[in-house]
């Protein structure tokens, strides 16, 4: 069972505190976009053993959604963050480089 | 105003802790900037009280404020002053955006006291209550057994934990299961 | 025979006599006897019957490993079946029986299938069920039902509770032995918070029975010593009695603590389950003697060396008079000197090795034994009892040397450490060639969240095997814990323990090591589930070559022992069999618990009424005062209807529902979710939210709206009002209000976090009370107060804030019934008082309150959907004909994108009509409209289905609402929908609209 620290209140949580909300920095694709781009959105999503980025929400505590960098296959986390932001801060991105250099998720590396 | 009931009307229960519903409580949820001059003054005004850092609980002349988010406090009163209370922060508010609500009676409270209540409170939540990871005026917004709860440390030892108004009987009754004797732990003491 | 010896029996009160039955006979023992070993005492060798062939079979081991010694313990609330005897602390009163005999222990019948042992190889049943699929059913299945099964079945409900408790360590050490004592010695120094548990009542491990001296003073002194200096620390935590049950990511690990199992009369919890987080883990959980592999190996009176020794040093019990010593190492002579010392005899030592051992063997030979090199036992003579054995070379085929007569075997195959918690989370282990184990590999720890090892073997458990290398290795593993977790360690030299030289074992997987098909198919693996080195063979001469597959196969390792005892023996036969080196065929995965654990510890508190948190409206006393009969609504418990004296649910619902559309009823809607969105954006955060447009809502007007997820389809519905420019309060379903919040919460924290909107969920604040029917406003207006409630004054879909009599309310003029109705919000705390008055003041109008049946029939009387029923996470507001609630003038809302492919938008799709029988009856819940032919699979091909489906009192008939192809279109035409007897009912496609199609009755 996991536990994550929540960016906002501080907390090491549990995972009994938490629900996890699916993959991070999904783009959102509205009215006007082509089909491919909302099926992408809408259904496609990574399932990576390794690397991953994923949206958590402290539930059962303050209530915010954030963002946490993990390995699927040894659970190490890299680091929790904010969910205002479109892409991982780069000391997060530097501490997965220096574990398993030429990462990729998506458009991050 | 009607007679105004709180959910379980001050049941108690004394096993080796004692669990007290306290009554009704004055509760206000505020959602705005934490960090703005307006916040610190409308809770200045409200409860004599400073605007509290993360988790943390600070008690003033007429009330208490508990840190409940980055952009979320509690503002606890005496129950007949919550509505005056709503005013005054929505004054002092006036032109920023937040948001203030009472919450008073969607809210139960209950009193753990006695020797054993750090036990009693660890059988039901993932959190650690040993003295040196939690002390008086810390908040902590976890679970009790399968519900959302608040517990807040008193300078007395007590501790109080605060549960929506629906689950009141539920938490009730397992804080006094867990505090049934027989049950003791004698851990953190 | 087996018996009580006036020596040993250091864990005895013998002041205290206790009583015990077994089997309905009554036996007495000692304070600090296990069952096990009381049974012995009292000469019940014989304590079971094995799984597949009824094979009577005795005590093996003495701990947690014990295969065969399981009992149906206790009677009633306190039954529980497969309880290990060797692991159940005697006490005074205890009763149990044995398990898997019929009729009894001594005659069983089942023993048939040992006869049959032959017919009845590994994977007999998958072979034998391949065919015909009706034997199975008719045939099999009862009968393996009826011999198979270990224990009974508990019946009646657990009279004990049970509990959790959450807690934190720097470091946990699981194994109260020399080396766990260590290591929690060497945490606790640091300063570190530990926590050292022990499964047993006991401190100090197996050290005080191999004895050996510590620093010159006798090693149960110096762990007395130890344990005392250890309760002196005020961070070291000491509990007995307490498992480390698994260990599992980021530093989780259970711990099960048996608080009264050896006193059941004792007040308080069972069992409780500790839910630790540790920074770091030792695990020093010691070793487990293998037992060898000859004909006959199961027979009672054949055991484990070292549990021999167990029982004479710790309870004073012989388990034989003569006993025959077999081994491939030296410390199974330790077993010999034991015997020796206690008055018993013992014929001779047959060391498999054909140098013999080390210094043990020669004092051995110095003190008179009969030892025999390179020997083996061919097989064990016997059936409920050993009475012999016969000796053979180990390096032949089993050809009999020599039979010599005894009672009782004490084998010993070599040990290997305890690894299971150290393997759960994903340490990596090495074979040791020299010691014939696998013994964790240090380099290749479970990781935590940081990356780095989280877990530590000490003592026996990391290998070695001997006491002054185990001390040492205790408190390495105690000082690095310490340090892992953050704690400055000021390095300590080690105790210095006494060390025998013994030579080096010589690995023993099969006895003799070329014995044939016949010897094999006696030597016995797996116990409990009676797997035997035939049965391993046949599995990889049958091409299941993965140790998992054979394992699946043979069912080796698989029974409640977890193959403690058989795991390494099954894969070194498998090995051989396939001629590969052990560590190219590994080891099963090892998986928590360590052993098994009770239910009741894990659900803790969650039984009888706390089983599930119930949710109460503020008027839940009064429903259940008032005979209110209950349906569940997510977690709160709502009124479906109130039946009167002996009246039927439908007649109350019926009656519920006239009263109300004749005068007036009152609903508590207490739970229907209520959210506050404030801020400049609201008007248009909720414009994405909802489907309608919001912002132009007026303050002091509410709005019906609904909501779609991003996939187009609806999953929630409600009536908005506009509170003041900046604030609207959003009503939910009553199981939405908090998955709405969070939805809500999802896209402002998480898309547009630069809108200026904050939101509060206030479903709990407020008690909400439906007043409902033509005689609403007389009710109201009864009360008195302030608030204008005339249809002037509050008009249909207004709001207003006010008084009515002495209350604080909020009133809206919203109608889900179609009547005249008001919904009035108090402060919850009121809310009982505001039910209460509005019952008196309605008495001249015979008030009645009515429940969710009522609400759903006149809602569907109405034509009005629900979310669950229209609704099903794959119907979009179009299917539903709600196209006047989809804002057009909208760029953007939530699921507007997925209305717009091509399948949202097609013609073929089902859609809402309202449907009516001929013959006037009740279409069946979930009933699909036919169609003419069939699909591929042979299946009637279907049209559409019903959703809502009552009898309306109002118009005395059927009524209902359901999805259909064409939808609208097909006013007019008839219709068939299936019945549950196979036939099907004629029904017209009718406007969903059954009553006051209009609209006039809601607004008056």
């Amino acid at each position: 069972m996991l536990t994550l620290q929540c960016p906002y209140c501080g907390v090491w949580a549990e995972e009994t505190e938490l629900h996890a909300e699916g993959e991070a920095h999904l783009k959102r694709h509205g009215p006007g976009s082509a089909d491919h781009d909302f099926e992408s959105y809408l259904f496609m999503r990574e399932n990576p053993k390794g690397v991953h980025f994923e949206r958590w929400r402290h539930a059962s505590g303050c209530g915010k959604f954030f963002h946490a960098a993990r390995c699927t296959m040894t659970l190490e986390v890299f680091g929790t963050y904010p969910a205002q932001t479109l892409e991982p801060p780069q000391d997060i991105k530097d501490k997965i480089t220096a574990k398993y250099p030429g990462w990729t998720w998506r458009e991050f590396s | 105003m009607s007679k105004a009931v709180s959910a379980l009307d001050g049941a108690t229960f004394e096993g080796f802790a004692k669990v007290a519903e306290t009554g009704l409580r004055g509760m206000i949820t505020v959602r705005g900037d934490l960090a703005s001059k307006e916040m610190a003054a409308a809770v200045k005004a409200t409860t004599g009280a400073a605007v509290p850092a993360q988790r943390k609980v600070v008690t003033g002349d007429k009330g208490a404020v508990a840190w409940m988010s980055p952009d979320e406090l509690l503002v606890v009163v005496d129950y007949d002053q919550a509505e005056a209370a709503v005013a005054q922060m929505n004054e002092a508010l006036k032109g920023s955006h937040a948001l203030v609500a009472n919450v008073s009676d969607a809210r139960a409270v209950f009193r753990l006291t006695g020797d054993g209540n750090r036990d009693v409170l660890a059988k039901l939540a993932p959190v650690d209550f040993a003295h040196e990871a939690f002390g008086a005026d810390d908040i902590r917004r976890s679970r009790i057994a399968q519900v959302p709860a608040a517990v807040w440390g008193n300078a007395d030892g007590s501790f109080e934990v605060i549960c929506f108004r629906s689950v009141a009987q539920y938490v009730f009754d397992v804080l006094k299961v867990s505090a049934e004797v027989g049950g003791e732990v004698n851990h953190l003491g | 025979m087996s018996t009580r010896l006036t020596t040993g029996g250091r864990l005895l009160d013998k002041s205290k006599q206790v009583t015990f039955s077994f089997n309905g006979k009554q036996f007495t023992g000692f304070d600090g006897d296990t069952l096990a070993s009381a049974l012995l005492a009292n000469d019940q060798m014989l304590m079971g019957r094995s799984f597949k062939y009824h094979r009577p079979r005795g005590v093996v081991a003495s701990g947690a490993e014990e295969p065969n010694a399981l009992v149906n313990l206790g009677k009633g609330g306190k039954f529980e079946p497969n309880q290990r005897a060797t692991t159940t602390e005697l006490y005074d009163g205890l009763t149990c029986t044995s398990q898997n005999h019929w009729p009894s222990l001594e005659f069983d019948v089942g023993v048939v299938n040992n006869y049959a042992a032959r017919a009845l190889p590994a994977g007999f049943y998958y072979k034998t069920f391949m065919a015909p699929a009706a034997a199975w059913k008719h045939v099999f299945e009862p009968i393996v039902r009826h011999s198979a099964g270990l224990g009974k079945a508990p019946k009646d409900r657990d009279a004990d509770r049970y509990e959790h408790f959450y807690a934190f360590f720097d470091v946990v050490v699981v194994g109260g032995g020399v080396a766990g004592l260590m290591a929690a010695k060497a945490a606790g120094q640091s300063g570190a918070k530990v926590l050292l548990m022990e499964q047993t009542a006991h401190w100090g491990g197996r050290a005080p029975v191999d004895g050996g001296k510590v620093d010159g003073v006798k090693v149960d002194d110096f762990i007395d010593a130890t344990v005392a200096e250890l309760q002196a620390m005020d961070n070291v935590t000491l509990r007995n009695r307490m498992m480390g049950a698994g260990v599992y990511d980021h530093g989780y690990i259970l711990g099960y603590e048996r608080l009264t199992d050896h006193a059941p009369l004792m007040d308080g919890p069972r069992h409780r389950l500790w839910r630790i987080r540790a920074k770091q883990i030792v695990t020093a959980t010691g070793a487990i003697e293998r037992p060898l592999s000859f004909a006959g190996n199961d027979i009672p009176g054949v055991m484990l060396a070292s549990a021999m020794r167990d029982y004479i040093v710790n309870h004073g019990v012989s388990s034989g008079d003569r006993v025959v010593v077999v081994a491939n190492n030296d410390d199974a002579y330790r077993t010999a000197f034991t015997l020796k010392i206690h008055g018993l005899d013992v014929p001779v030592i047959l060391d498999s090795r054909p140098n013999g051992g080390g210094p043990l063997a020669d004092a051995a030979r110095e003190q008179g034994f009969h030892v025999e090199n390179g020997k083996g036992i061919a097989k064990v003579k016997g059936g409920k009892r050993v009475t012999g054995v016969a000796i053979c070379a180990q390096a032949g085929e089993g050809a009999v040397l020599e039979e010599i007569a005894c009672d009782a075997v004490a084998m010993s195959g070599g040990w290997s450490p305890v690894v299971h918690l150290w393997s759960h989370c994903g340490g990596k282990l090495i074979w040791d060639e020299a010691q014939a184990h696998f013994r964790p590999d240090p380099d290749r720890a479970p990781t935590s969240h940081d990356g780095k090892p989280f877990v530590a073997t000490a003592g026996t458990a990391s290998g070695p095997l001997k006491l002054d290398e185990v001390l040492v290795d205790g408190l390495k593993a105690g000082e690095a814990a310490a340090e892992a977790a953050g704690f400055a360690v000021t390095v300590a030299d080690a105790p210095k323990g006494e060390v025998h030289d013994e030579a080096p074992l010589q690995a023993c997987w099969l006895m003799p090591q070329g014995a044939g098909p016949k010897l094999r198919m006696k030597a016995w693996l797996d116990y409990q589930n009676d797997v035997k080195v035939s049965d391993v063979k046949l599995a990889a001469q049958e091409g299941y070559e993965s140790v998992e597959h054979t394992k699946r196969y043979t069912t080796l390792g698989m029974a409640t022992d977890q193959g403690k005892l058989s795991n390494i023996n099954g894969l070194a036969v498998l090995s051989n069999a396939l001629n590969q080196p052990i560590p190219a065929t590994g080891t099963t995965t090892f998986r928590p618990p360590y052993t098994p654990i009770s239910m009741g510890a894990i659900a803790g508190e969650a039984r009888d009424e706390v089983f599930q948190p119930l949710r109460r409206t503020p008027i839940h006393e009064w429903h259940e005062a008032n005979g209110a009969f209950f349906e569940p609504v997510g977690h709160w418990r709502r009124p479906y209807c109130f039946p009167r004296g002996s009246e039927s649910h439908a007649d109350a619902v019926s009656r519920e529902i006239r009263q109300t559309r004749d005068s007036v009823g009152l609903l508590d809607a207490s739970t229907l979710g209520k959210i506050i969105v404030k801020g400049p954006d609201a008007g248009k955060f909720l414009d994405m939210m909802y489907t309608n447009m919001m912002s132009t809502l007026k303050p002091g007007k509410c709005r019906y709206g609904l909501m779609c997820n991003e996939n187009g389809f609806l999953i929630d519905d409600g009536v908005v009002a506009r509170i003041d420019e900046d604030t609207f309060l959003c009503h939910t379903t009553t199981g939405g209000a908090e998955r709405i919040h969070g939805w809500m919460e999802d896209w402002l924290q998480c898309e547009w976090w630069d809108w200026q909107v904050y939101t509060a969920n206030v479903t709990e604040q407020y008690a909400q009370i439906a007043v409902v029917g033509p005689n609403a406003r007389k009710v109201i207006e009864k009360l008195g107060g302030e608030m204008d409630v005339s249809k002037e004054g509050l008009a249909f879909m207004e709001w207003k804030d006010g008084k009515i009599g002495d209350f604080d309310a909020r009133a809206y003029r919203i109608s889900f019934s179609g009547e005249l109705s008001y919904e009035i919000a108090v402060p919850a705390s009121q809310g009982r008082a505001f039910w209460d008055a509005l019952l008196e003041a309605g008495k001249e109008f015979s008030i009645m309150p009515y429940g969710t049946e009522a609400l759903h029939v006149m809602r569907a009387e109405k034509g009005f959907i629900m979310i669950g029923d229209e609704t099903d996470g794959t119907v979009i507001p179009q299917d539903l004909n709600m196209q006047w609630a989809i804002s057009k003038k909208k760029e953007d809302f939530l699921g507007k994108r997925a209305q717009m492919r091509d399948h949202m938008a097609s013609e073929d799709r089902w859609k809402l009509a309202g449907f009516e029988t001929e013959d006037g009856s009740v279409i069946p819940d979930g009933s699909y409209i036919v169609d003419h032919g069939t699909n591929a699979n042979g299946q009637r091909n279907t049209q559409g289905r019903v959703t809502s489906t009552y009898y309306s009192p109002t118009l005395d008939r059927g009524i209902a609402m359901g999805l259909i192809h064409g939808g609208m279109k097909r006013l007019g035409d008839v219709v068939e929908f299936n019945k549950v007897n196979g036939s099907t009912v004629k029904a017209k496609v009718v406007d969903p609209v059954f009553y006051d199609k209009d609209g006039e009755k809601q607004n008056v």
